[in-house]
Order: structure tokens, then sequence, then C-alpha cells
């Protein structure tokens, strides 16, 4: 079984509308949405019979006033300002390190675990789909990545599936990390802005980094064909295969519109350079 | 005053109307631009700042001196991260784990630990015309976001217009850089994409208490379903920018709305005349500075 994963670095070069194709194309198949932050996949496959469950994990300091003496020494300890001149804790600020726990003389303090957000587990008409929505303001969304993910490799296992097809997070912080750790491959998508570069050459720069190997696909590659040059001479320079160029053109938002995956709303150019995307891909996986 | 752009969703154009707005207004009034996307800074690359101010962002981490360890463990007992083991009669240290509380230093019951640096990002600071400019950059293989944030957000300047790029998503680093502002704009896009993820923005803003009003970027393509909801959860609608290629050709060379169609200059003035009336409205917010 082999995963693949959908990165870019900078938000919104169209790594959803790209990953919802790649559903289409693909068979055999099981889909997980990473981006537990603002999961966008499961708007364009319409998932049936969800399971709810409940994502606990990150525990928070509580005091409880009855038994502070309000001597000050939580206060000067924690690192993270999450406590009040009251003796309240910030749960948005408090980290879970239980410095404060472990060294209150008036054992006033307890750790409670949070709610932190949900995962669920559905069926499409592409296939199974595992997606979370993290809490609230939550922190952890690294182990809900894990969680996810684990949770799509458990039924590719089960049913036999060839691939888990992976809708990663923008950025290249904590829940890039955790998207990225033994997948197969990873697929950005890029943008030729002067933006989209800089991201891209970071994004690369983690993958490299957990030694992922990577391809690349150019999302309206001919808004400045200056730029897509850019592109391609950097990822030359780094042994890094450019996919696809996918043209601009608003269809991409008539089918997001429709809510059905670019690939089946139209087979024009753009919906060509994704089907030879894919081959790109299965060609390397197999 | 602080003014952040957010947007759950990414690449809706957070960072053109930052920069577009810090640039209209830095003609009128001290701007300062905090870029707080730490894990993909972008607004360097539209205001092309110096960056002459470099400060290294570290995060303490555990040094074990072996001749003072008895391998107690009392360390790895307190550490919630799993960042420090210790097997027989060795100790381990897993820096990348570490987030820095120092419990277990403080906790060594034979004095046996000391802190040292592990360097996670870094905040440069400098000057773009009459903006003042910070922005943190993590560093490759980083997950500390949120660290590097509050090192940036140590700039604030209370005698200046503070204007903050916040980073995409609704988790820790979003919370991080907009706790602190007066005013929330939320841009989005107006497709189910934009829609499901400014909802979830909202509901971040709103739990942190911060009034908040709605860009829409792209308009013109896609369905009014962000405008319903607005409308709804009464969430003015402050600004809307069509789709035109020629604004997406722009923004693909490095320049901004504000310098590439000098026109908008004017919008973006309106924009800030109608977030004051509503920060005035909300009566302002505690330790926002006024």
């Amino acid at each position: 079984m082999k995963e693949v994963t959908i990165l870019s670095g900078k938000g919104g070069t169209g790594k959803t509308s790209v990953t919802a194709s790649l559903a289409s194309l693909a068979k055999n198949k099981v889909m997980v949405d990473c981006d537990v932050d603002a999961a966008d996949l499961y708007l364009l496959l319409e998932p049936t019979s969800r399971q709810k469950q409940e994502f606990r994990s990150g525990e928070k300091a509580v005091i409880s006033a009855e038994k502070c003496t309000g001597c000050g020494l939580c206060r000067e300890v924690c690192r993270f300002e999450a406590i009040s001149s009251e003796y309240k804790v910030d749960p948005v600020s408090c980290d879970g390190c239980r410095f404060c726990y472990n060294i209150c003389p008036a054992d006033a303090i307890t750790m409670q675990q949070s709610l932190s957000g949900h995962w669920f587990s559905s069926e499409t008409r592409y296939g199974p789909l595992v997606h979370a929505r993290l809490g609230v303001a939550q922190e952890n969304s690294g182990k809900l990545v894990a969680l996810v993910r684990q949770e799509a490799k458990h039924i590719a296992e089960q049913r036999g599936l060839d691939f888990i097809i992976s809708d990663g997070p923008p950025g290249t912080g904590c829940p890039v990390i955790s998207s990225l750790s033994g997948v197969s491959l990873a697929v950005i998508v890029t943008e030729p802005t002067l933006s989209g570069i800089h991201d891209l050459k970071r994004v690369i720069g983690v993958c490299q980094h957990f030694a992922v190997p990577v391809i690349v696909c150019i999302n309206k590659y001919d808004i400045n064909s200056e730029n897509s040059h850019q592109i391609e001479d950097y990822c030359r320079t780094q042994g890094i295969g450019i996919a696809a160029r996918i043209p601009f053109d608003t269809l991409v938002t008539r089918a997001l519109v429709k809510r059905i995956p670019v690939v089946e709303y139209s087979r024009n150019r753009v919906g060509r350079e994704i089907e030879k995307l894919w081959q790109v891909v299965t060609g390397y996986l197999n | 005053m602080i003014i952040s752009i957010a947007s759950g969703k990414g690449g809706t154009g957070k960072t053109m109307v930052a920069t577009s707005l810090a640039l209209s207004l830095s003609q009128e009034k001290p701007v300062k631009l905090l870029d707080c996307d730490v894990e993909e800074p972008n607004a360097h690359i539209l205001l092309k700042p110096s960056l002459d101010c470099n400060q290294a962002v570290s995060i303490p981490v555990p040094k074990v001196d072996e001749d003072k360890c008895n391998y107690c463990g009392r360390c790895a007992e307190v550490c919630a991260y799993n960042a420090i083991a210790v097997i027989a009669e060795q100790v381990l240290v897993f820096p990348e784990l570490c987030h820095g509380c120092g419990a277990c230093s403080y906790l060594c019951p034979e004095g046996a630990i000391s802190e040292e640096g592990r360097e996670v990002g870094v905040v440069q600071s400098g000057r773009a015309g009459n903006i003042e400019f910070v922005h943190g950059k993590l560093s490759i293989g980083e997950v500390a976001a949120p660290r590097i944030i509050n090192e940036v957000q140590k700039q604030l300047d209370p005698e200046k217009l503070n204007i903050i790029d916040a980073p995409p998503g609704t988790s820790c680093p979003v919370v991080a850089a907009v706790k602190k502002s007066d005013f929330c704009l939320l841009v989005t896009e107006p497709t189910c994409f934009g829609l499901n993820d400014l909802a979830l923005a909202v509901d971040v803003i709103k739990e942190l208490g911060i009034p908040c009003g709605v860009v829409i970027n792209r308009d013109g393509v896609g369905d009014d379903e962000v405008e319903k909801y607005c409308l709804k959860e009464a969430i003015p609608i402050l600004m809307r920018i069509p789709l035109d290629i020629k604004i997406a050709r722009l923004y693909s060379q490095g320049i901004t709305l504000a310098d590439g169609i000098p026109h908008w200059q004017e919008a973006f003035l309106d924009l800030f005349d109608k977030i004051e009336r509503m920060i005035g409205n909300a009566g302002g917010r505690e330790g926002g500075g006024q």
C-alpha cells in the first residue's frame, strides 16, 4: 500500500481541487484529509454513513480556588503566561506542561484532559474517507493528523486497498510534518507567484529534511510564465520532476461551485493535465 | 490599535489585503506590519522591506551533567512531552520534542540539569518606506510556530497602527497571532471551501471575543452562499475585490494592489474607516492600546 500526500506550502494553490480529482481517477484507495484545521475535501466527496468519534488530547491545568493558598509559585514558574493574578488558568495559553501541577505545595492543581476535536470515518462514491475537525482554538493538530492517517491506513489494510490519497495542510509546521512521516510520495501543488515560489522552496526543504520524494504540479502556470520557468529551473536543480502544468481556467471555480471534481466537470485541458499527473504518480509508485 | 487579517482557508488574499491596507494608511499615520504567518511568511515579498535586524528565537532545552546525575528518573517523570528519558544509567534528551517549560531542570533533585538554547526560527525587522516591518520565520523541519509568533508580537507598538498578517487555519498558531487584536478582518472567497473555512474562523474569532468583518476576494465567480452566511451571522461585508486576471498577475509579480492599481488606495482607506467605526461601537478591547 502506498500513500501519496498533496502539499503546497502556500495555501489556496489548489491542493484540494487536485486531490478530489485524483480521488475520482484512482481506483482502490482511501482518502484522508490531513488539513484538520479546515478540512474541505469532504465538501466535494459528499460522504454518507458518517461515524463521528471524539478526539481527546492535551491536558490543561485547573486550579482549585478552595485549596489554592495564593503562594504564587505556579505563576512564577509558568513560561506560557497562562496563570492570571487571580490564579485562573487561561486554557488557550496553557501548554499542558504540568510544571505547576508538579510543584504546587498545596496540591491545588489538577490536569484535565480536554475534548480537542472530532474525527469522522465515512463512505463516499469514490471510496472511504477519513477527516477531522479540530475544536475551536485547539492545539495538537499534529496528533490529530497522525490519528486520521493511522485510521486511513487501518481501512486500507482491512479492505486490501492499494493507495492512500492524503490532502495535506498548508504551511511547513507541526501538521505538515505529521502528515509527511513515512509517505511514499509528496505531490506539491504550486502557483507561479513569487509567494508560491517562496513557499514551494520551503516545503520542498521540509520534504527533503524528512527524505520524502517529491514531484511538483504547477497550477495556473500561464498567469506568469516567467515565474513558471523559474519554478521549472529550480526543480531541475533539486532533481525534482514537474508532473503537470495546469492552465488558469475559471471552470475550476465553476466545478467547485457545483461541488464536482474538476476532472468530472469537464474533460478539457485542465482535466487532461490532472490525468497526466495521476499517471506520473502511479508510474512513480508502481 | 491592532487589526489582524485572518481567513481559515489559505490563499484567499490575506497578505494582499494586509500589505495594501498598510501601504494605503502609511501615507496618513504610523503603521507597523507584523507578518505572523511564520511557516510561510510572504508579506516581505510584496513590501520588500530592509531586514536589517535579525534575532534568533530559541527554546531552552535540557542539558544533563552526567557527573551530577544519579539517574533517579524524576526528569522523565515530570516531562509532559516525552522529551527526556532515563534508561538504566543513561539520560536521553530529544530536543525536538521539548517545549522548553523548564520543569525538568527546576525539579531535578541533584541540580544536574541546566538549559541551553536550541534555535527554532528567527524574527527579522526593518522598514518598507513609511511602514515598520516585522516577520518571523520558522526553521525548516521545526514545529514551534506559536513560539515564534509570540516573539513577533513582542514588537507590537501601542503608539502605532499594528496590522497583523495571520496564518491560515484555526488552531494554535492562528490564536497566537490574533488574540490581542481589536479587530479581525476575515478574507474569504465565494466558494464552498471559502465559506466552510470562513465559518470555522468566525467560530474562533467569536470565542476570543474579537469584533470582525469580511472581505470577499475573487468576487463575481462562485456563488452567493458567503453573503447569505454573513447576513445570517450579522457579520458585515466590508470590501469586495473582483476576480480579475490583472490583479492575479500583479500579485504573481509581488506587486500589491495599492501600488499596482493606485485607485484601490481609496478603497482601503474607506475600509479602515469602517473598521475604526466598528471598534468604536464595540467600545474597544482591554489591553489593545488606543
